[in-house]
C-alpha cells in the first residue's frame, strides 16, 4: 500500500521535484501570512519554525502543521501530479545542448530560492551566507577530500579574497574616511566587481603558493602545520596593518553582493570544480593521495599536480572570501580565525570527502542547523560537534561520499522507473 | 652497432652504510625480454626503482636511447618510454579499473588546466579519445567487462591485470614488471604467463621481469641475470643459470648443505 503511493515519486526527474518546489515556496508567498495565523502562528516562521518550535515547545505541533500544509502536501501534490508532462519537458530539454539544459535547471532552481527568500530578509541573509558555505566547503574538499591532504588555511585564504576585494570596492567606488573621494563612479562597480572578486581569488591563490611550495616536498603533516601557521599570520597580519584599519576592521562596502549575485558565482564554483575533479587531470589528485608512487610512474607530474589543485582550492576561497565581505558589509579579522576553520572542516567531514554531493549536503545542513538552533544557545554547539561525532563514528568518510556527480545524469527524464531512464 | 633501448652501467646505490646495489651493468636490446634473479634482498626491485627515477643513484648512468635518464623525475623518465609494474600492487583504491587506464595517459593530455576547470569542447573530444584507448586496452586484456569497478573489490588475479594494462597505457618501450606472478596460483599463472607473451608480441615490447618462479624465468626469458648482495654474480640462458653453481649457491644455499 505504502509503496503503491512512493512508487510514482521514482520516476520523477529533477525538473519535477524543482516544479513542485516551486509551487510550494510561491504558495507560501502568497497565502503564508493567513495561513500561519490560522495554524496559530503569529507569523510566517522564518526558518522551517524551528527557532519557534526552540523557543515555545507548545507550538510544535502548529509549527509541524504549518510545514505539512506549506511545503509538504503542496510539493507533493504538485509534484506527483507533474510527474508526465514533467518527464515530457526533461526529455525536450534533454535533446537540447547541454548548456541549455542546466541553465533551464538553474533557472527553476533560482526562481524556488528567490521565492522562498523574499519573505524575509533574514532568509535572504541565510541563504547568501549558506551559498558561500558550500562554496568554501567545496573548494576545501579538493585539498582535503579529493587530494587528502589536511589544510587548515582556508580562513586566511577566505580572509586574503575579502580584504583584497573589499579594498579594491570600497577605495574605488566609495567615499570612505579610509581612503578618500571614490575614483570611479558606483554605477560602473557592477561591472568591475566580478574584476574584484576574481582579483581577491588570485590574492588568495599567490598566499597558497607560499604555502604550496614547502609543504608539497613530501608527504605528511607538514601541510597541516605549515597551513595553521599560514592562518595565523594573515591574521595577525591584517591586525597590524593600520591600512586596513587593524582589528577594529573595514565597513560601508557596497551592496553588491545580492542573492542573484552570490548565486551566479557559487554555480561557476559548483560547476568548475565539478568539471575539474572529473576531469583525467582532476583525477590525478585521487591517485596521488591513493598511491603517489604509483601516480609518478604512470606519468603524473604529482607535484605540479596538488600544487595547481591548492591554488584553485584557494582560488575559489578567496571568491567566497570576498562574497561574504560584501554580503556582511563589514569585514574585520577575527571573522577569519578558528572558528571559522572549525566550521568549514566540520562542513567537509560532515558532508563527505570526495564528492560534490558531499560538500553541499554539508555546507547547506550545518548552515542551516547553526541558524535553527540559535535559540538553544550554548547548547548549539554541544549539539552539531556531537552530530559530527556520530557522522564519524556510523560513516566515518561523511554522509555522501566518493560520489560523482554528473550532470547529464541528474538532469536526465525519468521514463522508464529505476531502469536507464 | 645501432644503441640499445636501455643501458646501464656501473649502477651503484647505497642505502646509508648498506651497498643494495654494485657496479650492476644491463643492455637491453628492442624487443627483448630479460630475467632478473635472486634471493630476497639481493637488490631486485632497488634496480627498478633506479631505473624508474624513484631513487637517484649514487654512482653510474642510465641510458634510454642512448639518452641519459638518471636524475629526471620519475614521471618524466614514465612519459619516455619506461613503464613499470610493482611487487605488492599499488593501485589506486577509490579509482574504477578505466580510470586506472585513463590516468596513465596523463603526460599525453593536451588540454591543461584551462580545459579541466571549464570543460572546453577540446577535453571532452580528448577525454573521450583516452576513454577509447583506455576501453581497447581493457578489452585485449580481458577485463572490458570490470571498466567500472573499483579495483579494491576485484580478486587478485584481476588487479593484476589491471596493474599490467594500466603499464601499457603509458605506451611504453619498455616494461619493467616486478614478480607479476606472485601469489598467483598455477592457473593464473598460466594467464599472466600468456599476456606477457601478447604484450611482448602485439607491442613489440621489451620487458625486464624480475620473478622467483623458475617456470616463469625459463620459459619467457631470453637472458637471465642473478643478482647477490647488489651484484651480478651470473648471466646466461635460462639453462646456463640453473646449472651454475654460484646461482644454486646464493639462491638454493641448502642443496651445497646436502
Amino acid at each position: 500500500m505504502a509503496g503503491e503511493i512512493w512508487k510514482p515519486y521514482s520516476r520523477v526527474p529533477l525538473l519535477g521535484w524543482f516544479f513542485g518546489a516551486l509551487v510550494a515556496v510561491t504558495l507560501e508567498r502568497l497565502a503564508g501570512a493567513p495561513i500561519a495565523r490560522f495554524v496559530g502562528l503569529q507569523k510566517i516562521p522564518v526558518l522551517f519554525g524551528f527557532s519557534d518550535m526552540l523557543k515555545t515547545p507548545v507550538l510544535v505541533p502548529n509549527v509541524i502543521l504549518y510545514l505539512l500544509i506549506v511545503y509538504v502536501v503542496p510539493a507533493a501534490v504538485a509534484t506527483r501530479l507533474g510527474v508526465s508532462p514533467a518527464n515530457g519537458i526533461a526529455a525536450a530539454l534533454y535533446r537540447l545542448p547541454m548548456a541549455v539544459t542546466a541553465a533551464v535547471h538553474l533557472a527553476l532552481l533560482y526562481a524556488i530560492l528567490h521565492v522562498w527568500a523574499g519573505i524575509s530578509d533574514y532568509r535572504v541573509l541565510v541563504l547568501r551566507l549558506t551559498l558561500i558555505a558550500v562554496m568554501l566547503t567545496l573548494s576545501l574538499n579538493v585539498i582535503n577530500g579529493y587530494m587528502g591532504e589536511f589544510s587548515c588555511s582556508h580562513p586566511g585564504f577566505m580572509a586574503l579574497g575579502a580584504y583584497c576585494a573589499s579594498v579594491l570596492t570600497i577605495g574605488l567606488f566609495v567615499d570612505a574616511q579610509l581612503f578618500g573621494a571614490a575614483s570611479l563612479p558606483p554605477a560602473l562597480g557592477r561591472f568591475l566587481f566580478p574584476l574584484a572578486l576574481i582579483l581577491g581569488g588570485l590574492v588568495a591563490s599567490v598566499g597558497a603558493l607560499f604555502v604550496a611550495i614547502p609543504s608539497f616536498r613530501t608527504r605528511g603533516d607538514y601541510l597541516a602545520i605549515i597551513s595553521l601557521a599560514f592562518m595565523f599570520i594573515v591574521k595577525s597580519l591584517i591586525e597590524n596593518l593600520e591600512f586596513v584599519r587593524g582589528p577594529r576592521g573595514l565597513s560601508g562596502h557596497p551592496d553588491w553582493a545580492d542573492l542573484p549575485t552570490v548565486f551566479l558565482w557559487t554555480v561557476l564554483c559548483v560547476w568548475s570544480i565539478n568539471n575539474f575533479v572529473r576531469s583525467t587531470i582532476g583525477k590525478a589528485l585521487n591517485a596521488v593521495r591513493d598511491n603517489e608512487m604509483a601516480a609518478d610512474a604512470m606519468t603524473v607530474d604529482t607535484r605540479k599536480t596538488k600544487i595547481a589543485a591548492f591554488l584553485f582550492g584557494a582560488f575559489w576561497a578567496g571568491i567566497a572570501g570576498g562574497l561574504f565581505a560584501h554580503v556582511m558589509r563589514y569585514v574585520n579579522p577575527g571573522n577569519f580565525g578558528i572558528q571559522n576553520l572549525a566550521e568549514v572542516l566540520a562542513m567537509v567531514y560532515f558532508g563527505g570527502l570526495n564528492s560534490v554531493y558531499g560538500s553541499i549536503v554539508g555546507a547547506v545542513s550545518i548552515s542551516l542547523l547553526g541558524e535553527a538552533l540559535r535559540p538553544l544557545e550554548i547548547f548549539k554547539w554541544i549539539i552539531i560537534p556531537l552530530l559530527l561525532i556520530l557522522v564519524m563514528i556510523f560513516r566515518p568518510t561523511g554522509l555522501i561520499a566518493f560520489r560523482d556527480l554528473d550532470v547529464a545524469n541528474l538532469l536526465k527524464p525519468k521514463t522508464k522507473p529505476g531502469g536507464e531512464g | 652497432m645501432t644503441v640499445p633501448l636501455l643501458q646501464v652501467r656501473n649502477l651503484s646505490h647505497d642505502f646509508g652504510g648498506l651497498r643494495a646495489v654494485r657496479g650492476y651493468n644491463l643492455e637491453i636490446g628492442s624487443g627483448q625480454i630479460r630475467g632478473l634473479i635472486g634471493p630476497n634482498g639481493a637488490g631486485k626491485t632497488t634496480i627498478f626503482n633506479l631505473i624508474t627515477g624513484i631513487y637517484k643513484p649514487g654512482e653510474g648512468e642510465i641510458l634510454l636511447n642512448g639518452e641519459k635518464i638518471n636524475g629526471l623525475p620519475p614521471h618524466r623518465i614514465a612519459s619516455m618510454g619506461v613503464s613499470r609494474t610493482f611487487q605488492n600492487l599499488l593501485l589506486w583504491r577509490h579509482m574504477t579499473v578505466l580510470e586506472h587506464v585513463k590516468m596513465a595517459h596523463y603526460s599525453k593530455i593536451r588540454y591543461g588546466w584551462f580545459g579541466a576547470f571549464f570543460g572546453t569542447p577540446g577535453r571532452h573530444r580528448e577525454e573521450a579519445e583516452i576513454e577509447g584507448k583506455a576501453v581497447h586496452l581493457l578489452d585485449r586484456m580481458g577485463i572490458r567487462h570490470l571498466a567500472d569497478q573499483v579495483v579494491l573489490n576485484l580478486p587478485y588475479g584481476a588487479q593484476r591485470r589491471v596493474e599490467m594494462a594500466r603499464a601499457l597505457a603509458t605506451e611504453p618501450s619498455i616494461l619493467l614488471l616486478d614478480e607479476p606472478t606472485a601469489g598467483m596460483n598455477p592457473e593464473e599463472l598460466e594467464q599472466v604467463m600468456e599476456i606477457i607473451r601478447r604484450v611482448h608480441g602485439e607491442f613489440r615490447l621489451s620487458i625486464l621481469l624480475i620473478e622467483h618462479r623458475m617456470k616463469v624465468v625459463m620459459e619467457l626469458c631470453e637472458t637471465v641475470q642473478t643478482l647477490d648482495f647488489g651484484a651480478v654474480i651470473a648471466e646466461g640462458t635460462p639453462e646456463e643459470i640453473q646449472n651454475n653453481p654460484r646461482v644454486i649457491d646464493a639462491y638454493l644455499g641448502r642443496e651445497r648443505a646436502d
